[in-house]
Formats: structure tokens, sequence, C-alpha cells
């Protein structure tokens, strides 16, 4: 079943600036779905469409097969929102701003009240539970966003751009909390200007650019296709020019070159050129994001 | 919305105001108190020893209605157009526009801190009044009737008001350029059969006359206007602002893109 499926979706804003012009995007139940693009380029504005923030100009949006219009009441009951900025009153505490959200979806209070207590223990945010959010840091002020999304057990949930800010530490523990979600049934919809956090959680993603998609697919199919195939090789001590030469890299600095491989090359031949000019090798990585790299070659 | 789910939504919403309204006292009861204590004091005892009757009621008795029913439609109007401003401002009304909460229940709510502010804040007036004042209640359904009916029009032309602004200054221009002169113009302190017989008729144009005049009737049994025409009209006009404020809420505007 598709968890959301949006066809031919335009907006035009008062004053004529065209946002999307004909999105179509389709995401299957239990997808952990990456939408990218430029600031500007349309996601946000998708979304807000996709959560009833914003009025379409035309098109349709399905969510777990009910048509938005038809039922919107069904289809924001399955939806979790993350927003982009801080959309809670900063003088509630978090507990009353997770509580307050479940009784907007109707939930009992007792019920709404300990599903608050479960989500900002998962969160990490137990001890501020009774702190004004105003005081929060910044990757607190995320996380009890996302609390706030999943108060109501939503079967999609989106997050648009949950890590903005967002130390290096806290965003792993965050992308394991969205792991261990996703793996439990939750279909994710995530907008991010991370490229790498898309290579370690999603599956599909979709590239928009001037409120159109330009790009679909599985994110391995889609990597597949990026044609940048150069990696970064650490060597244990500085290669010789000879050295260079053999692995018919280019010399970095010290002790790392970088390999180009040809589109029909296998991976290994990078450990066959090192090891015919007598190299011994630290570490090899990619020498550029390959998210990014099709990122880049795809809007540009 | 399933009726469980909208009762539980509805309840939040009300929970909320009155989590604020109650927190915030110091805010939102107390100086409402503070300034019509003053009023009372200044234009009832200092001045009203030398004014004497009025409609055969001892002026400083006299204008305790129009205190009460002046403090329960300013608060009443600033409640909702505050706090309703201040979610849009916050952005945490998204909060309630991504949930499947009707517009209508979202209105509701709202209004309903506004009728609970304006009754508090004019009850506690009124008692500081009665102290001084001893004003008598001969029709104590009339005084409620007509103190519901202003807090429940001021509250909804306080949800109008926050549709519409944009930035602070919005949600004090109505209040400052419009609210305080009607009311001033309204009869709190002084009877409508006072004036001659053109500003009478200009007075008529004034809602707030409606609800002082019908509002005194429940104290002292005697009125400008029939006390059901009063009630009538201010009636239409809550009517007709509801049905307004639904039709903006239905197309977003104010609140969506």
């Amino acid at each position: 079943m598709e968890a959301l499926r949006i066809e031919g979706v335009r907006k035009t804003y008062a004053g004529g600036v065209e946002a999307l012009k004909g999105v179509d995007l389709s995401i299957a139940e239990g997808d952990f779905f990456a939408l990218l693009g430029a600031n500007g380029a349309g996601k946000t504005t998708l979304i807000n469409i996709t959560v009833g923030l914003v009025t379409k100009t035309g098109g349709k949006v399905t969510v777990f097969g009910v048509d938005q219009d038809a039922d919107p009441d069904t289809t924001k009951l399955s939806i979790g929102i993350v927003p982009q900025e801080f959309n809670f009153n900063i003088f509630e505490t978090p507990r009353v701003i997770v509580m307050t959200q479940g009784g907007f979806y109707g939930m009992d209070r007792r019920d709404a009240a300990a599903r608050a207590d479960e989500l900002l223990h998962a969160l990490g945010l137990w001890e501020k539970k009774d702190v004004q959010a105003i005081k929060l840091s910044g990757g607190m002020k995320r996380r009890l966003m996302i609390a706030r999304a999943l108060v109501h057990r939503p079967r999609l949930l989106i997050l648009d751009e949950p890590t903005a800010g967002v130390d290096v530490e806290l965003r792993r523990g965050m992308w394991e909390y969205l792991r261990t979600l996703n793996a439990a049934g939750t279909t994710i919809l995530l907008t991010t200007h991370y490229l790498e956090e898309v290579e370690q959680l999603c599956k599909n993603m979709t590239i928009v650019q001037r409120g159109a998609v330009v790009k679909s697919g599985s994110v391995q199919a889609l990597l597949a296709e990026a044609s940048d195939r150069r990696y970064r090789v650490m060597l244990a001590e500085a290669p010789t020019d000879a050295q260079v030469h053999t692995l018919r890299a280019e010399s970095d600095d010290g002790t790392t070159v970088t390999v180009a491989l040809a589109p029909d090359e296998l991976f290994e031949t990078v450990f066959a050129r090192c090891h015919e000019a007598g190299v011994h090798v630290r570490d090899v990585v990619p020498a550029q994001n390959r998210v990014e790299e099709l990122y880049l070659s795809t809007i540009q | 919305m399933r009726a469980d789910l909208l009762k539980n939504s509805l309840f939040t919403i009300i929970r909320r105001e009155m989590t604020r309204i109650f927190r915030l006292w110091s805010q939102t009861l107390l100086p409402p108190v503070i300034t019509q204590s003053l009023h009372f004091l200044i234009f009832g005892g200092f001045i009203g020893s030398r004014v004497g009757l009025v409609d055969g009621v001892p002026y400083i008795a006299f204008i305790v209605p129009g205190l009460v029913m002046m403090t329960v439609i300013q608060n009443s109007f600033m409640n909702v157009v505050s706090s309703f401003f201040l979610a849009k401002f916050q952005r945490s009304i998204e909060e309630l526009i991504v949930s499947p909460t009707p517009d209508w229940a979202m209105m509701v709510g709202y209004v309903f801190g506004g009728i609970v502010r304006g009754a508090v804040s004019g009850v506690l007036v009124f008692a500081v009044c009665a102290v001084f004042a001893h004003p008598t209640i001969r029709h104590p359904f009339a005084i409620l009737l007509f103190l519901f009916l202003a807090a429940t029009l001021f509250s909804l032309a306080g949800f109008l008001n926050g549709i519409f602004a944009k930035t602070f200054d919005d949600i004090s221009i109505f209040s400052t350029f419009v609210l305080v002169p009607l009311t001033y113009l309204g009869g709190v302190f002084y009877s409508l059969n006072q004036l001659p017989a053109f500003w009478q008729n200009v007075s008529r144009l004034n809602p707030i006359l409606y609800m002082v005049d019908g509002f005194r009737y429940g104290f002292f049994g005697v009125a400008s206007v029939p006390v059901w025409w009063s009630a009538v009209v201010l009636a239409l006009i809550a009517f007709a602002i509801t049905l307004v404020n639904l039709a903006l809420l239905r197309r977003g505007v104010g609140m969506k893109q």
C-alpha cells in the first residue's frame, strides 16, 4: 500500500509565485524516503500541503489510500509532522506541549499523559519535562518536536530538516531513533541538507528543483548512476612518483592519493593497483559523498 | 471528527486557555480590578457625590453595572485576541491546524476562554464596587444574560481581530480606536435619557449601549431601551460575527497560505 501519493500537485502563492508545478510522488508504506532540493525548491510547500498548512492550487494528495480532500480528518490522524522551525508555545513545558498535541488529536488526557511520558523518556527529555520550552537547547527543542509529532502514533512521520543545527552526537542518536521507528513500521518522509543522512537512512529519494521533480528512485539505484568513482586512498607511507604513476592516481598530500575508476572497473581494482605499486593501504573512502555528487549533478 | 475525539480536543483547547488565564492572574485578572476600582472611586466616589441621582439611582451605584460591563467587554476581547494572535505569532496555532480539530471547535475553545476571563474579571470588579455602593439586584437572569451576551460577542470580535492581525500593533488598533471610544460612549457613566434627542439616536448605533443598558436593568429595573430588544440586537450581532469567523476559518484567512 502507498503511504503517500501526490498527483499533479500545484501551488501558486498570492503574488503569482509558482512554488509547485505539478509534482508527482509516491511513497510506499514502510519506506524511509528522502525529499531533496535546494532552498526554495518547493519541499516545505509540498510538506505543508500534505499536512494541511498550505492550500494547494490543484492536484490530489492521498494518504494510506484516503483522499485528503474527501476525508481530511482521517488523513490528518495518519500523519505526524516535525516542521523546519520551532512552532510550539515557548512558555509551556515539554510534557504539556506533547500532552496538548495528543489532546488536539482527540486523545484522552490520561492516555496523552502516558504517551507523553513514554516519548519524553525515549527521546532523552525526561529530565527537562517540567522546564519551560524556551529554556531548552536547540537539540532538545528538535527532539521535543519529534515527541510531539509521535504522540498520536502516526503511520506516516514527516520530518522537515529535523537535524538542522543539531550536534553530531545528538544527530546520530536521532538517526538511531528514526531507524527504530521505521523498523517498527512507521513510514518516514525526510527532507535534509545533510546528504550523508540520506545515504545512511533512506531507501528511496526524490529531488525537486524549482517546483518540479527532477529525479526519483531508490537511493542505491540512483547512487549507482553517480558518475563520480574517485576514492581517496590513505597509504602507510608517502608514495614515490613512480608508485603514484603505477596507481594511476593524483597525489593529494603526503600519504593520501586519489584513484579514479572507469565505469566498467571493479572496486577491487583499487587494491590491485596498490599491490602492483607495492604500497600499503590504511583506508579507502569515497572522494566525495555520493549522494552529494548525485544531487549536484542533478540540479546543475 | 468522531464525537469522543472531538470532546477531548475541545476540552484540551479550553483547558489550555483556563490554565493561561489563572496562571497569569496578575496579568489577566488583577489589572481590571485595579483600573475599575480607580474609576469607581474617582467617578463614583469623588465626583458622584456631587451628581446626585441618575434615573432615580445614586450615581455611585448607577455606574457599577457600567464599570462591570466595561470590564467584561475589554477582558473578553483582549483575552481572545492576544491568546489567538500569540499562537499565530509563535506558530503554535499550527499544532491545531495539522490536527483533525474542526475550525469551529478552535473558535469555540478560544471564545470560551474569553467568556470565562470576562466573567471572572466582571465578578471581581463587582465584588469590589459592591463593598462601597451596595447596588440592588432586581433581575438576576437579565444580569447573567447580558453578561453572557457581552462576553460572547466581544470574545467573537476578539477572535475576528486575531484572524486578521499580522503584527502586535494590529491587536491594539481595534481596541484603542474602536472598542475604548464605544465603551466610554456606551452609557457607562451616564444615562441615555440625559442626552439630547439627536445624540440619543446616534448612541443607538453603538452595540455597547445595549449591553450596558440591559445589564443595568438587571440591577435597578430601569432601562432606556426595551430589554428584549437589547438582547435580540446583541444576539444577532454575535451570530453574524460567528458566521464571518467560520467563513474566514474555512478559507484559511490569516492562517493558511
